[in-house]
């Protein structure tokens, strides 16, 4: 029985940041219908930014609680920035192309990101440890588990119910909700979609770089983290079909509990469980778990 | 498509291109070599590309032919090139026949993200299995051709070239006038509407499964070339960014013109090994840059440069309006 709990608690803890991740994926494509391939950069880039942050705090011998903060605050400025640039700069160029032509504009960024962060952090590992030991150790049905890890799933689900209040519940939600379901409608009632997709892209980069930040204290950042990431997440918003945020957080718990399972049951097969919960759940919903069928031109 | 070239000229043309290879400085020659490896398996991206799905795991079948053909020649010690092609290609081809038909009936980036999930299962794998080297892989000896093997570098260099711009000459050949046939027309029509196709009593589904096992053969005959080349094969075959690569040149290559895949591919080498000289760090950078700027100025691919485009109907806007429906 305990076992099952430490999968669950495990799966948890996985699927609560990658949900972050997915649901900012999935909030661009279903804005601006683009796949995002750099999305895994800007999760990078938001962990690089928050290992400086924390080292720098430290560096003034300043309190963790202050570093954690301080590294959430520089995270949401730069990347709230570097997405901004990103659509404005270059994206807004390339709109009204194949979908398969943006893919390849995102993979390009992926490119330049990846190196850029090499340029500025270098290739070898960093650390951001500090903030790992924030809530101290918790014991749970008879097992230890790091405070911060816990932290972690009450987080993603308020971002989570963020977005959704965000997105349901107030004017520029309904705006961006009205984009989603139907651009040239939106246009000829006067909402102005050029913003829609700056601020939803912005939010997205934001969603990945604040994952990335609050993952960055467990592991070590470096270079191909972006590529892992990218993999997890498509995986994720493809389970949960593509634009939908209650589909983004089943796939991050589908997938955070079949590698959790997979970790303690059977390492080896820990990439594959993902492809498998994926091709099993497309076999039956081609268009993933929660995608409405739309109307199509014959 | 490029209407005015005829088989016969275009055999010439591969015929002289292979022969340029004798004047060719060595270091070309090796590049030359890999450029037309990935323009095999670029033009089976364009190939299938006209059905509207563009395949991202194609180092799928590039890895499998792959470490078919390295397994095979270490275990019975078959090292002439043309058979290690041949046998390339046949694994990437029943690979093909075998997952062609199961993900045929997805379109669009259901298909891409399919295709590219299928390769990370199938790199996965790989890197898990220790007997095949796990992430490291693992050496093959040097190819030989009918027979004679070559001590010279120079030689063997020039022989493996040979066989490969042959190769991808008689596949873009093939492609070409496959293009032109009734099928290569209705594989348009299904990147157009697949619905009304299967309305006129052609089956949609098949005509994609068929693409995709021409891919798949290309893919697997390109990555016998790239083992031979490198002499070696390891698990980053069938990486997702290997794919994005291929997939990188068909983009870069559009589809107006067979021919403009080579240039593509070569384009995309000279880039790579430029850039690994002169800014050994930032390879990537440059790439990425390169790719942004193409897709920028050159819209419709490298071929739009002296291919001029005769009819308005190919319009790659026409595929983002049926995303919708299975």
């Amino acid at each position: 029985m305990n076992f099952f709990l430490t999968i669950i608690v495990d799966g948890l803890i996985q699927a609560s940041w990658l949900f972050i991740v997915a649901l900012g994926l999935t909030l661009v494509f279903g804005v601006l219908k683009i796949l995002n391939i750099a999305h895994g950069s800007l999760y990078a880039l938001g962990a690089y930014v928050a290992a400086t942050a924390v080292t720098m705090a430290a560096a003034r011998s300043l309190p963790p609680g202050v570093g954690f903060v301080a590294m959430l605050i520089s995270v949401a400025l730069i990347a709230s920035a570097v997405g901004l640039l990103l659509e404005r700069g270059l994206l807004k160029m390339f709109y009204g192309r194949d979908e398969v032509v943006l893919l390849l504009v995102t993979y390009a960024v992926f490119l330049v990101l990846e190196d850029a962060t090499k340029l500025i952090w270098g290739v070898n590992p960093i650390y951001a440890t500090q903030p790992y030991e924030l809530f101290g150790n918790l014991e749970f049905a008879g097992l230890y588990y790091v405070g911060y890890d816990l932290v972690l799933i009450p987080i993603s689900a308020a971002i989570g119910f963020a977005i959704w209040f965000g997105l349901n519940r107030t004017i520029t939600g309904k705006i961006v909700l009205a984009v989603i379901h139907n651009e040239e409608m939106s246009v000829s009632m006067g909402v102005r979609v050029n913003r829609v997709y700056a601020f939803a892209f912005a939010t997205g980069a934001l969603l990945a770089a604040i994952a990335g930040a609050l993952t960055a204290p467990k592991i070590s950042i470096q270079p191909g983290l972006s590529s892992d990431v990218i993999i997890l997440s498509f995986a994720i918003v493809v389970i949960g079909g593509l634009g939908s945020v209650e589909g983004a957080a089943v796939g991050a718990l589908l997938v955070g509990l079949a590698r959790a399972a997979s970790v303690h049951l059977m390492p080896q097969a820990e990439l594959f469980v993902i492809y498998l919960v994926m091709a099993g759940v497309l076999v039956f919903r081609p268009e993933g778990l929660f995608k409405r069928e739309m109307a199509r031109r014959i | 498509m490029n209407k005015g070239m005829h088989p016969l000229l275009m055999i010439a043309l591969v015929a002289a291109v292979t022969l340029c290879g004798r004047v060719l400085p060595t270091w070309t020659l090796s590049l030359a070599t890999i450029a037309a490896a990935n323009a095999l398996i670029s033009l089976g991206i364009v190939v299938l590309a006209r059905t509207g799905n563009v395949s991202f795991g194609q180092g799928l079948f590039y890895a499998g032919g792959g470490y078919c053909v390295a397994l095979i020649a270490n275990a019975w010690g078959l090292t002439d090139a043309v058979a290690q092609v041949i046998i390339g290609a046949i694994c990437g081809g029943l690979l093909g026949l075998v997952i062609g038909p199961l993900i045929a009936r997805y379109s669009g980036i259901f298909f891409g993200m399919l295709t590219l999930a299928l390769s990370m299962v199938f790199y996965g794998a790989l890197v898990k299995s220790t007997a095949l080297g796990g992430s490291d892989g693992f050496n093959v000896g040097r190819p030989t051709l009918f027979g004679m093997s070559f001590a010279d570098p120079r030689e063997a260099d020039f022989m493996l070239y040979a066989v490969a711009v042959v190769t991808t000459g008689i596949a873009g050949i093939a492609a070409t006038i496959l293009f032109r046939s009734e099928f290569g027309l209705a594989s348009l029509a299904v990147r157009e509407n697949n619905l009304r196709v299967e309305y006129l009593g052609l089956s949609a589904n098949r005509i994609i499964s068929i693409n995709f096992v021409i891919a798949a053969i290309f893919a697997g005959a390109s990555g016998a070339f790239a083992l031979m080349a490198q002499r070696h094969i390891d698990p980053q075959f069938a990486y997702w960014t290997t794919s994005g690569e291929f997939v990188f040149v068909a983009v870069l290559a559009g589809n107006q013109s067979v021919a403009a895949v080579f240039v593509a591919s070569m384009a995309l080498e000279l880039v790579r090994s430029f850039s690994n000289l002169y800014l050994p760090n930032t390879w990537q950078l440059v790439l990425g840059l390169f790719l942004l700027a193409v897709i920028l100025f050159l819209p419709r691919g490298i071929g739009s440069l002296w291919v001029r485009s005769k009819r308005g109907t190919a319009k790659p806007g026409v595929a983002t309006e049926r995303e919708a429906l299975p």
